[in-house]
Protein backbone atom coordinates (compact mmCIF):
# COMPACT_ATOMS: atom_id res chain seq x y z
CA UNK A 1 0.00 0.00 0.00
CA UNK A 2 2.69 2.70 0.87
CA UNK A 3 6.08 2.64 -0.39
CA UNK A 4 9.28 3.72 1.08
CA UNK A 5 10.53 7.80 0.61
CA UNK A 6 14.07 8.09 1.12
CA UNK A 7 14.18 11.82 3.13
CA UNK A 8 17.51 13.59 3.93
CA UNK A 9 18.65 16.86 5.51
CA UNK A 10 20.18 18.87 3.72
CA UNK A 11 22.13 22.08 4.53
CA UNK A 12 22.19 25.04 1.72
CA UNK A 13 25.58 24.58 1.10
CA UNK A 14 27.72 24.29 -2.18
CA UNK A 15 27.90 20.98 -3.18
CA UNK A 16 25.61 18.72 -0.41
CA UNK A 17 23.09 18.07 -2.92
CA UNK A 18 25.85 16.38 -5.36
CA UNK A 19 27.64 14.63 -2.31
CA UNK A 20 24.36 12.80 -1.37
CA UNK A 21 24.06 11.71 -4.99
CA UNK A 22 27.42 10.81 -4.95
CA UNK A 23 26.89 8.23 -1.83
CA UNK A 24 24.09 6.60 -3.87
CA UNK A 25 25.60 6.45 -7.02
CA UNK A 26 28.80 4.77 -4.60
CA UNK A 27 25.48 1.99 -3.78
CA UNK A 28 23.95 1.87 -7.03
CA UNK A 29 21.46 2.79 -6.19
CA UNK A 30 18.63 4.42 -8.75
CA UNK A 31 16.64 7.59 -8.39
CA UNK A 32 12.98 6.65 -9.69
CA UNK A 33 11.96 10.10 -8.32
CA UNK A 34 12.74 12.85 -6.28
CA UNK A 35 11.72 16.54 -4.74
CA UNK A 36 13.58 19.42 -3.22
CA UNK A 37 12.08 21.38 -0.66
CA UNK A 38 13.81 24.66 0.40
CA UNK A 39 14.39 27.34 2.81
CA UNK A 40 16.57 29.70 3.22
CA UNK A 41 18.62 27.35 5.65
CA UNK A 42 18.19 24.36 4.62
CA UNK A 43 16.73 21.75 2.15
CA UNK A 44 15.07 18.54 2.37
CA UNK A 45 15.30 16.03 -0.49
CA UNK A 46 13.06 13.15 -0.98
CA UNK A 47 14.08 10.21 -3.07
CA UNK A 48 12.28 7.52 -4.82
CA UNK A 49 14.96 4.96 -5.25
CA UNK A 50 15.54 1.36 -6.01
CA UNK A 51 17.09 0.19 -2.62
CA UNK A 52 15.73 3.08 0.05
CA UNK A 53 17.11 1.03 3.03
CA UNK A 54 20.57 0.49 1.80
CA UNK A 55 20.36 4.22 0.39
CA UNK A 56 19.45 5.40 4.00
CA UNK A 57 22.40 3.26 5.68
CA UNK A 58 24.72 4.32 3.04
CA UNK A 59 24.07 8.12 3.88
CA UNK A 60 23.65 7.79 7.34
CA UNK A 61 27.02 6.26 7.50
CA UNK A 62 28.60 9.01 5.35
CA UNK A 63 27.05 11.29 8.29
CA UNK A 64 23.52 12.65 6.84
CA UNK A 65 20.10 12.97 8.49
CA UNK A 66 18.48 10.33 6.37
CA UNK A 67 14.99 8.41 7.05
CA UNK A 68 12.78 6.47 5.80
CA UNK A 69 8.79 7.82 5.23
CA UNK A 70 5.71 6.02 4.42
CA UNK A 71 4.35 7.77 1.32
CA UNK A 72 1.26 7.11 -1.22
CA UNK A 73 2.28 6.03 -4.91
CA UNK A 74 -0.64 6.64 -6.83
CA UNK A 75 -1.21 5.89 -10.89
CA UNK A 76 -2.94 8.32 -12.83
CA UNK A 77 -4.69 7.97 -16.37
CA UNK A 78 -3.22 10.59 -17.95
CA UNK A 79 -6.67 12.51 -18.75
CA UNK A 80 -7.94 15.55 -17.82
CA UNK A 81 -9.56 16.35 -14.50
CA UNK A 82 -8.39 13.03 -13.03
CA UNK A 83 -5.62 14.45 -10.45
CA UNK A 84 -8.50 17.01 -9.41
CA UNK A 85 -11.10 13.96 -9.08
CA UNK A 86 -8.77 11.94 -6.74
CA UNK A 87 -8.07 15.30 -4.73
CA UNK A 88 -11.50 15.87 -4.43
CA UNK A 89 -11.71 12.52 -2.47
CA UNK A 90 -8.76 13.41 -0.14
CA UNK A 91 -10.80 17.03 0.62
CA UNK A 92 -13.86 15.49 1.33
CA UNK A 93 -12.41 12.90 3.85
CA UNK A 94 -11.16 16.21 5.74
CA UNK A 95 -7.55 14.94 4.30
CA UNK A 96 -4.63 17.21 3.89
CA UNK A 97 -2.21 17.12 1.24
CA UNK A 98 1.25 17.24 3.13
CA UNK A 99 3.45 17.32 -0.08
CA UNK A 100 3.31 15.81 -3.68
CA UNK A 101 5.75 15.49 -6.79
CA UNK A 102 5.61 13.62 -10.15
CA UNK A 103 6.52 9.87 -10.48
CA UNK A 104 7.86 8.89 -13.66
CA UNK A 105 6.19 5.72 -15.34
CA UNK A 106 7.47 3.71 -18.28
CA UNK A 107 4.28 2.05 -18.40
CA UNK A 108 3.08 5.69 -20.25
CA UNK A 109 0.66 6.63 -17.50
CA UNK A 110 1.09 10.06 -15.16
CA UNK A 111 1.57 9.12 -11.55
CA UNK A 112 2.23 10.80 -8.15
CA UNK A 113 3.85 10.55 -4.92
CA UNK A 114 2.18 11.71 -2.21
CA UNK A 115 1.93 12.40 1.18
CA UNK A 116 -1.59 12.70 3.14
CA UNK A 117 -1.97 14.02 6.91
CA UNK A 118 -3.73 10.74 7.74
CA UNK A 119 -1.67 7.70 5.64
CA UNK A 120 -3.69 4.67 6.41
CA UNK A 121 -7.05 6.44 6.39
CA UNK A 122 -5.90 7.71 2.81
CA UNK A 123 -4.79 4.37 1.38
CA UNK A 124 -8.15 2.66 2.19
CA UNK A 125 -10.56 5.86 0.96
CA UNK A 126 -8.38 5.53 -2.50
CA UNK A 127 -8.61 1.78 -2.80
CA UNK A 128 -12.10 2.40 -2.09
CA UNK A 129 -12.41 4.39 -4.94
CA UNK A 130 -10.74 2.11 -7.27
CA UNK A 131 -7.54 4.49 -7.38
CA UNK A 132 -4.40 2.13 -7.81
CA UNK A 133 -1.55 2.21 -5.85
CA UNK A 134 1.74 1.09 -6.48
CA UNK A 135 3.28 -0.84 -3.81
CA UNK A 136 7.27 -1.31 -3.19
CA UNK A 137 7.50 -4.16 -5.61
CA UNK A 138 5.58 -2.86 -8.37
CA UNK A 139 8.19 0.58 -8.27
CA UNK A 140 10.89 -1.97 -8.68
CA UNK A 141 8.92 -3.74 -11.78
CA UNK A 142 7.40 -0.96 -13.06
CA UNK A 143 10.10 1.59 -12.96
CA UNK A 144 13.51 0.53 -12.92
CA UNK B 1 35.26 65.09 42.68
CA UNK B 2 34.89 62.11 45.83
CA UNK B 3 31.68 61.18 47.40
CA UNK B 4 33.07 60.00 50.29
CA UNK B 5 36.05 61.21 51.09
CA UNK B 6 36.81 59.84 54.81
CA UNK B 7 36.21 56.38 52.87
CA UNK B 8 37.88 56.58 49.44
CA UNK B 9 41.10 58.04 50.70
CA UNK B 10 41.43 56.30 53.85
CA UNK B 11 45.10 55.09 54.51
CA UNK B 12 45.56 51.55 53.74
CA UNK B 13 46.62 50.83 58.09
CA UNK B 14 42.88 52.47 58.94
CA UNK B 15 41.50 50.54 56.04
CA UNK B 16 42.87 47.18 56.82
CA UNK B 17 41.61 48.12 60.47
CA UNK B 18 38.37 48.72 59.62
CA UNK B 19 37.66 45.82 57.13
CA UNK B 20 39.55 43.71 60.33
CA UNK B 21 36.75 44.92 62.36
CA UNK B 22 33.82 44.64 59.72
CA UNK B 23 34.49 40.78 58.99
CA UNK B 24 34.82 40.28 62.61
CA UNK B 25 31.03 41.13 62.69
CA UNK B 26 30.20 39.60 59.40
CA UNK B 27 31.58 36.30 60.52
CA UNK B 28 29.90 36.37 63.58
CA UNK B 29 26.45 37.08 61.84
CA UNK B 30 26.93 34.33 59.55
CA UNK B 31 27.93 31.92 62.15
CA UNK B 32 24.66 32.57 64.23
CA UNK B 33 22.08 33.36 61.39
CA UNK B 34 23.12 31.15 58.16
CA UNK B 35 23.30 27.07 58.94
CA UNK B 36 24.82 26.86 55.69
CA UNK B 37 27.67 29.30 56.72
CA UNK B 38 27.82 27.41 60.77
CA UNK B 39 28.10 23.62 59.09
CA UNK B 40 30.60 24.47 56.62
CA UNK B 41 32.57 26.72 59.24
CA UNK B 42 32.38 23.40 61.33
CA UNK B 43 33.82 21.22 58.66
CA UNK B 44 36.84 23.02 59.06
CA UNK B 45 36.73 23.18 62.53
CA UNK B 46 36.71 27.01 62.79
CA UNK B 47 34.61 29.51 65.00
CA UNK B 48 33.75 32.71 64.89
CA UNK B 49 36.61 34.05 67.37
CA UNK B 50 39.20 32.09 65.15
CA UNK B 51 38.62 35.21 62.62
CA UNK B 52 40.66 37.99 64.56
CA UNK B 53 41.03 40.10 61.28
CA UNK B 54 41.57 40.14 57.73
CA UNK B 55 44.80 38.06 57.81
CA UNK B 56 42.71 35.32 58.45
CA UNK B 57 40.71 35.43 56.11
CA UNK B 58 41.98 32.23 54.03
CA UNK B 59 40.66 30.10 56.91
CA UNK B 60 36.60 30.89 55.60
CA UNK B 61 35.35 28.66 53.28
CA UNK B 62 34.77 29.74 49.99
CA UNK B 63 31.01 30.26 48.49
CA UNK B 64 30.34 29.29 44.69
CA UNK B 65 27.01 30.52 42.11
CA UNK B 66 25.78 26.54 43.30
CA UNK B 67 25.74 27.34 46.96
CA UNK B 68 23.27 30.27 46.45
CA UNK B 69 20.86 27.09 44.02
CA UNK B 70 21.27 24.79 46.88
CA UNK B 71 20.19 26.72 48.92
CA UNK B 72 17.07 28.56 46.82
CA UNK B 73 15.41 30.44 47.28
CA UNK B 74 16.07 32.12 50.82
CA UNK B 75 18.78 29.85 52.09
CA UNK B 76 21.93 31.60 52.87
CA UNK B 77 19.75 35.16 54.14
CA UNK B 78 21.09 36.04 57.23
CA UNK B 79 18.13 38.22 58.29
CA UNK B 80 14.81 37.82 59.20
CA UNK B 81 12.08 38.18 56.64
CA UNK B 82 10.30 40.96 58.69
CA UNK B 83 14.09 42.88 57.77
CA UNK B 84 13.95 41.68 54.17
CA UNK B 85 12.60 44.74 51.50
CA UNK B 86 13.49 43.99 48.54
CA UNK B 87 14.52 41.06 46.02
CA UNK B 88 16.65 40.36 42.93
CA UNK B 89 16.79 37.45 40.92
CA UNK B 90 19.35 36.42 38.25
CA UNK B 91 19.51 33.15 36.47
CA UNK B 92 21.20 30.50 37.73
CA UNK B 93 23.77 28.13 35.55
CA UNK B 94 20.91 25.24 35.39
CA UNK B 95 17.90 26.72 34.99
CA UNK B 96 16.70 27.78 38.68
CA UNK B 97 17.23 31.74 39.32
CA UNK B 98 20.03 32.84 42.14
CA UNK B 99 18.05 35.05 44.43
CA UNK B 100 19.43 38.00 46.75
CA UNK B 101 17.76 39.57 49.17
CA UNK B 102 18.31 43.33 50.83
CA UNK B 103 17.74 44.78 54.33
CA UNK B 104 17.15 48.77 54.48
CA UNK B 105 20.65 49.37 55.26
CA UNK B 106 21.85 47.19 52.42
CA UNK B 107 19.58 49.12 49.58
CA UNK B 108 21.17 52.66 51.34
CA UNK B 109 24.95 50.87 51.15
CA UNK B 110 24.34 50.13 47.92
CA UNK B 111 22.90 53.74 47.05
CA UNK B 112 26.13 54.89 48.52
CA UNK B 113 28.20 53.19 46.44
CA UNK B 114 26.31 53.89 43.37
CA UNK B 115 26.29 57.23 44.01
CA UNK B 116 30.36 57.02 44.49
CA UNK B 117 31.12 55.38 41.11
CA UNK B 118 28.88 58.33 39.50
CA UNK B 119 30.67 60.90 41.33
CA UNK B 120 34.00 59.14 39.74
CA UNK B 121 32.36 60.00 36.28
CA UNK B 122 31.74 63.73 37.09
CA UNK B 123 27.73 63.32 37.85
CA UNK B 124 26.67 65.41 40.12
CA UNK B 125 22.96 66.71 41.85
CA UNK B 126 22.91 69.07 38.91
CA UNK B 127 22.59 66.53 36.23
CA UNK B 128 19.70 64.67 34.51
CA UNK B 129 20.80 60.65 34.05
CA UNK B 130 18.70 58.20 32.01
CA UNK B 131 19.35 54.83 34.02
CA UNK B 132 18.43 52.75 30.73
CA UNK B 133 19.70 49.41 32.23
CA UNK B 134 16.48 46.71 32.24
CA UNK B 135 14.18 47.34 35.45
CA UNK B 136 13.02 44.10 37.11
CA UNK B 137 14.45 41.06 38.66
CA UNK B 138 17.93 42.69 37.11
CA UNK B 139 19.87 44.92 39.59
CA UNK B 140 21.14 47.19 37.01
CA UNK B 141 17.91 49.13 36.68
CA UNK B 142 16.52 49.66 40.12
CA UNK B 143 20.72 49.50 41.55
CA UNK B 144 21.43 52.47 39.07
CA UNK B 145 18.57 54.00 39.81
CA UNK B 146 18.48 54.35 44.02
CA UNK B 147 22.21 55.69 43.59
CA UNK B 148 21.68 58.62 41.10
CA UNK B 149 18.96 59.31 43.65
CA UNK B 150 20.71 59.21 46.61
CA UNK B 151 22.98 61.92 44.50
CA UNK B 152 20.52 64.10 44.13
CA UNK B 153 20.47 64.40 40.02
CA UNK B 154 16.84 63.60 38.25
CA UNK B 155 17.10 60.43 37.21
CA UNK B 156 14.69 59.57 34.45
CA UNK B 157 14.00 55.89 34.88
CA UNK B 158 14.17 54.81 30.82
CA UNK B 159 14.71 50.94 30.91
CA UNK B 160 15.43 49.22 27.91
CA UNK B 161 13.68 48.66 24.73
CA UNK B 162 12.42 52.08 23.29
CA UNK B 163 15.64 53.83 21.97
CA UNK B 164 13.41 56.21 19.90
CA UNK B 165 11.69 57.23 23.11
CA UNK B 166 15.06 57.38 24.96
CA UNK B 167 16.77 59.56 22.48
CA UNK B 168 13.95 62.16 22.07
CA UNK B 169 14.37 62.26 25.79
CA UNK B 170 17.99 63.17 25.53
CA UNK B 171 17.36 65.93 23.70
CA UNK B 172 14.24 67.21 25.03
CA UNK B 173 15.12 67.17 28.72
CA UNK B 174 18.83 68.19 27.93
CA UNK B 175 20.19 64.63 29.79
CA UNK B 176 23.48 64.75 30.67
CA UNK B 177 24.35 61.25 31.80
CA UNK B 178 23.74 57.81 31.08
CA UNK B 179 23.38 54.60 32.89
CA UNK B 180 23.84 51.44 30.29
CA UNK B 181 25.64 48.57 29.06
CA UNK B 182 27.93 49.63 26.48
CA UNK B 183 27.06 47.74 23.58
CA UNK B 184 23.33 49.58 24.04
CA UNK B 185 24.86 52.74 24.62
CA UNK B 186 27.27 52.31 20.97
CA UNK B 187 23.66 51.64 19.68
CA UNK B 188 22.30 54.80 20.65
CA UNK B 189 25.16 56.65 19.71
CA UNK B 190 24.19 55.17 16.13
CA UNK B 191 20.75 55.80 16.38
CA UNK B 192 21.74 59.58 16.96
CA UNK B 193 24.49 59.43 14.19
CA UNK B 194 22.18 58.69 11.25
CA UNK B 195 19.72 61.45 12.42
CA UNK B 196 22.29 63.50 12.78
CA UNK B 197 21.47 64.86 15.83
CA UNK B 198 24.42 64.38 18.42
CA UNK B 199 25.18 67.87 18.18
CA UNK B 200 21.57 68.74 19.80
CA UNK B 201 22.02 66.71 22.82
CA UNK B 202 24.20 67.71 25.99
CA UNK B 203 25.59 64.31 27.20
CA UNK B 204 28.64 64.48 28.98
CA UNK B 205 29.19 61.36 30.79
CA UNK B 206 28.77 57.62 30.41
CA UNK B 207 28.64 54.61 33.27
CA UNK B 208 28.32 51.45 31.51
CA UNK B 209 28.63 47.71 32.52
CA UNK B 210 26.97 44.77 33.18
CA UNK B 211 28.90 43.48 30.18
CA UNK B 212 32.42 42.85 29.41
CA UNK B 213 33.99 45.65 26.81
CA UNK B 214 37.21 46.57 25.92
CA UNK B 215 39.08 49.83 25.46
CA UNK B 216 38.09 50.22 22.35
CA UNK B 217 34.73 50.06 23.04
CA UNK B 218 35.45 52.95 25.47
CA UNK B 219 37.47 55.19 22.63
CA UNK B 220 34.99 54.47 20.16
CA UNK B 221 31.90 55.46 22.38
CA UNK B 222 34.02 58.71 23.56
CA UNK B 223 34.71 59.99 20.13
CA UNK B 224 31.42 59.18 18.91
CA UNK B 225 29.21 61.18 21.55
CA UNK B 226 31.97 62.85 22.83
CA UNK B 227 31.47 62.17 26.28
CA UNK B 228 33.39 60.26 28.81
CA UNK B 229 32.35 56.55 29.19
CA UNK B 230 33.11 54.75 33.00
CA UNK B 231 33.04 51.45 33.29
CA UNK B 232 31.06 50.11 36.45
CA UNK B 233 31.39 46.32 38.15
CA UNK B 234 29.06 44.61 39.85
CA UNK B 235 27.06 41.16 40.57
CA UNK B 236 23.78 40.31 41.99
CA UNK B 237 25.38 37.78 44.41
CA UNK B 238 27.46 40.74 46.01
CA UNK B 239 25.34 43.18 45.57
CA UNK B 240 24.62 44.79 42.29
CA UNK B 241 25.98 47.57 39.96
CA UNK B 242 28.27 49.58 42.28
CA UNK B 243 31.04 47.35 43.71
CA UNK B 244 33.79 49.09 41.83
CA UNK B 245 34.57 51.67 39.41
CA UNK B 246 36.87 53.19 37.42
CA UNK B 247 37.93 57.10 37.82
CA UNK B 248 39.16 59.52 35.22
CA UNK B 249 42.56 58.22 34.85
CA UNK B 250 41.11 54.50 33.46
CA UNK B 251 43.96 52.67 35.53
CA UNK B 252 41.25 50.18 36.66
CA UNK B 253 38.44 50.00 38.47
CA UNK B 254 38.33 51.21 42.45
CA UNK B 255 36.88 48.77 44.65
CA UNK B 256 34.46 50.13 47.51
CA UNK B 257 36.66 47.99 49.67
CA UNK B 258 35.03 49.45 53.20
CA UNK B 259 32.19 47.25 51.98
CA UNK B 260 33.50 44.80 49.83
CA UNK B 261 36.70 42.89 50.87
CA UNK B 262 38.34 41.40 47.47
CA UNK B 263 41.63 38.96 46.87
CA UNK B 264 42.73 36.98 44.40
CA UNK B 265 43.03 33.10 44.64
CA UNK B 266 44.31 30.84 41.94
CA UNK B 267 41.48 28.84 40.54
CA UNK B 268 42.88 25.20 40.17
CA UNK B 269 45.10 25.16 43.78
CA UNK B 270 41.97 27.59 45.51
CA UNK B 271 44.94 29.31 47.60
CA UNK B 272 45.32 32.98 47.81
CA UNK B 273 48.24 34.67 45.30
CA UNK B 274 50.87 37.37 45.94
CA UNK B 275 49.52 40.43 45.46
CA UNK B 276 49.73 41.98 42.03
CA UNK B 277 48.87 38.72 40.47
CA UNK B 278 46.75 37.98 38.04
CA UNK B 279 43.60 35.15 39.23
CA UNK B 280 40.53 34.83 40.18
CA UNK B 281 38.53 37.50 42.11
CA UNK B 282 37.03 36.45 45.44
CA UNK B 283 34.44 39.08 47.35
CA UNK B 284 33.41 38.61 50.93
CA UNK B 285 30.84 41.26 51.73
CA UNK B 286 31.93 43.13 55.08
CA UNK B 287 28.64 45.02 55.74
CA UNK B 288 26.02 43.26 54.17
CA UNK B 289 22.83 42.13 56.53
CA UNK B 290 20.51 40.25 53.96
CA UNK B 291 22.96 38.51 51.86
CA UNK B 292 26.50 38.44 53.66
CA UNK B 293 28.69 36.56 51.73
CA UNK B 294 31.97 35.02 52.86
CA UNK B 295 34.68 34.26 49.78
CA UNK B 296 32.38 34.43 46.92
CA UNK B 297 33.81 33.48 43.65
CA UNK B 298 33.00 35.71 41.31
CA UNK B 299 35.05 33.64 38.38
CA UNK B 300 36.06 36.60 36.73
CA UNK B 301 39.87 36.83 36.35
CA UNK B 302 42.05 39.91 37.22
CA UNK B 303 44.74 41.53 39.18
CA UNK B 304 44.52 44.15 41.97
CA UNK B 305 46.57 46.66 42.33
CA UNK B 306 46.60 48.60 46.00
CA UNK B 307 49.12 51.81 45.36
CA UNK B 308 47.36 55.16 46.04
CA UNK B 309 45.58 56.51 42.35
CA UNK B 310 46.57 59.69 40.90
CA UNK B 311 42.70 60.47 41.56
CA UNK B 312 43.28 60.91 45.15
CA UNK B 313 41.34 57.51 45.87
CA UNK B 314 43.41 55.09 48.02
CA UNK B 315 40.42 52.45 47.11
CA UNK B 316 42.54 49.36 45.38
CA UNK B 317 41.88 48.91 41.74
CA UNK B 318 40.93 45.36 39.87
CA UNK B 319 42.08 45.40 36.31
CA UNK B 320 40.18 45.01 33.45
CA UNK B 321 38.98 41.81 33.08
CA UNK B 322 41.36 38.98 31.28
CA UNK B 323 37.92 36.40 31.13
CA UNK B 324 36.46 33.92 33.50
CA UNK B 325 37.65 30.58 34.75
CA UNK B 326 34.02 29.21 34.28
CA UNK B 327 31.96 28.82 30.87
CA UNK B 328 29.12 31.81 31.47
CA UNK B 329 28.96 34.10 28.92
CA UNK B 330 27.29 37.61 29.14
CA UNK B 331 25.14 38.29 26.51
CA UNK B 332 23.13 41.70 26.21
CA UNK B 333 24.17 41.97 29.68
CA UNK B 334 22.35 38.99 30.91
CA UNK B 335 24.49 35.99 32.51
CA UNK B 336 24.08 32.36 30.31
CA UNK B 337 26.01 29.02 30.62
CA UNK B 338 25.90 26.71 28.23
CA UNK B 339 24.65 24.20 30.48
CA UNK B 340 21.28 26.05 30.30
CA UNK B 341 20.95 25.56 26.80
CA UNK B 342 22.00 21.98 27.16
CA UNK B 343 19.30 21.32 29.32
CA UNK B 344 16.70 22.90 27.19
CA UNK B 345 17.60 21.24 24.38
CA UNK B 346 17.54 17.71 26.57
CA UNK B 347 13.88 18.61 27.66
CA UNK B 348 12.99 18.43 23.91
CA UNK B 349 14.46 15.57 22.68
CA UNK B 350 14.86 13.17 25.62
CA UNK B 351 18.55 13.15 23.85
CA UNK B 352 21.26 15.63 23.91
CA UNK B 353 21.82 16.84 20.19
CA UNK B 354 24.92 17.99 19.62
CA UNK B 355 25.10 21.82 19.40
CA UNK B 356 27.10 25.25 19.46
CA UNK B 357 26.14 28.41 20.27
CA UNK B 358 27.49 31.44 18.69
CA UNK B 359 27.66 34.58 20.08
CA UNK B 360 28.73 37.73 18.06
CA UNK B 361 28.49 41.83 18.17
CA UNK B 362 26.53 43.04 15.31
CA UNK B 363 25.59 46.65 14.99
CA UNK B 364 27.67 47.01 18.27
CA UNK B 365 24.56 44.47 19.63
CA UNK B 366 25.17 41.18 20.89
CA UNK B 367 23.54 38.42 18.83
CA UNK B 368 23.19 34.84 19.60
CA UNK B 369 22.62 31.68 17.38
CA UNK B 370 22.60 28.07 18.22
CA UNK B 371 23.22 25.83 15.75
CA UNK B 372 21.61 22.19 16.62
CA UNK B 373 22.45 19.06 14.51
CA UNK B 374 19.45 17.54 13.25
CA UNK B 375 19.57 14.08 14.17
CA UNK B 376 17.00 11.14 14.35
CA UNK B 377 15.34 11.75 17.00
CA UNK B 378 14.40 15.66 15.94
CA UNK B 379 14.28 14.45 11.99
CA UNK B 380 10.97 15.67 9.92
CA UNK B 381 10.31 14.89 6.47
CA UNK B 382 8.27 17.87 6.24
CA UNK B 383 9.62 21.45 6.37
CA UNK B 384 6.45 22.60 8.45
CA UNK B 385 7.64 20.00 10.99
CA UNK B 386 11.40 21.50 10.49
CA UNK B 387 9.85 24.73 10.59
CA UNK B 388 8.39 23.60 13.93
CA UNK B 389 11.27 22.39 15.39
CA UNK B 390 13.25 25.60 15.17
CA UNK B 391 10.62 27.64 17.26
CA UNK B 392 10.08 24.56 19.72
CA UNK B 393 14.17 24.84 20.44
CA UNK B 394 13.61 29.07 20.28
CA UNK B 395 10.74 29.09 22.93
CA UNK B 396 12.82 26.39 24.93
CA UNK B 397 16.01 28.48 25.08
CA UNK B 398 14.37 31.94 25.04
CA UNK B 399 12.48 30.37 28.47
CA UNK B 400 15.69 28.54 29.76
CA UNK B 401 18.32 31.80 29.24
CA UNK B 402 15.59 34.74 28.92
CA UNK B 403 17.36 35.80 25.62
CA UNK B 404 15.85 35.19 22.11
CA UNK B 405 18.23 33.47 20.19
CA UNK B 406 18.25 32.62 16.56
CA UNK B 407 18.12 28.94 15.75
CA UNK B 408 19.72 27.44 12.85
CA UNK B 409 19.46 23.71 12.14
CA UNK B 410 22.77 22.15 10.36
CA UNK B 411 23.76 18.46 9.46
CA UNK B 412 24.75 15.96 11.56
CA UNK B 413 28.43 15.73 12.60
CA UNK B 414 28.79 19.37 10.74
CA UNK B 415 29.67 21.09 14.25
CA UNK B 416 33.29 21.05 15.57
CA UNK B 417 34.26 18.66 18.11
CA UNK B 418 36.61 19.01 20.46
CA UNK B 419 38.99 16.19 22.04
CA UNK B 420 38.65 16.90 25.48
CA UNK B 421 36.26 19.46 26.67
CA UNK B 422 33.30 20.01 24.49
CA UNK B 423 33.47 23.58 22.85
CA UNK B 424 29.40 24.27 22.80
CA UNK B 425 30.85 28.12 22.04
CA UNK B 426 32.55 30.36 19.51
CA UNK B 427 32.47 34.14 21.18
CA UNK B 428 33.65 35.90 18.02
CA UNK B 429 33.23 39.44 19.95
CA UNK B 430 36.55 39.39 21.27
CA UNK B 431 36.46 41.28 24.61
CA UNK B 432 39.21 39.99 26.12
Amino acid sequence: MFIKQLSVFIENQEGRLEQVLEVLKQEGINIISLSLADTSEYGLLRLITSDPAAGQAALKKQGFSAMLTDVLAVRLAHQVGRLQEILSFVCKAGLNVEYMYALSNKEGDASIICKISNGDEAAVLLKSKEVELFSQEDILRIFC
Amino acid sequence: MIWNETKECMSRDEMEFLQSKRLVKTVDRVYHNVEFYRKKMQQVGIEPGDIKGIEDLHKLPYTTKNDLRDTYPFGLFAAPKSEIVRVHASSGTTGKATVVGYTRRDLDIWSECVARALTQAGVTRDDIIQVAYGYGLFTGGLGAHGGAEKLGAIVVPMSTGNTKKLTTMMKDFGVTAIACTPSYLLHIAEVLEESGSIPEIKLKAAVCGAEPWTENMRKQIEEKLHIHAFDIYGLSEVMGPGVACDCEYHKGLHVYEDHFLPEIIDPETLKPLPKGETGELVFTTLTKEGLPLLRYRTKDLTSIDYSPCECGRTLARISRFKGRSDDMLIIRGVNVFPSQVEAALLELGGTTPHYMMIVDRKNNLDTLEIQVEVDESFFSDEIRGLENLTKKIGHAIQNAIGLAAKIKLVEPKTLERSMGKAVHVIDKRKLV
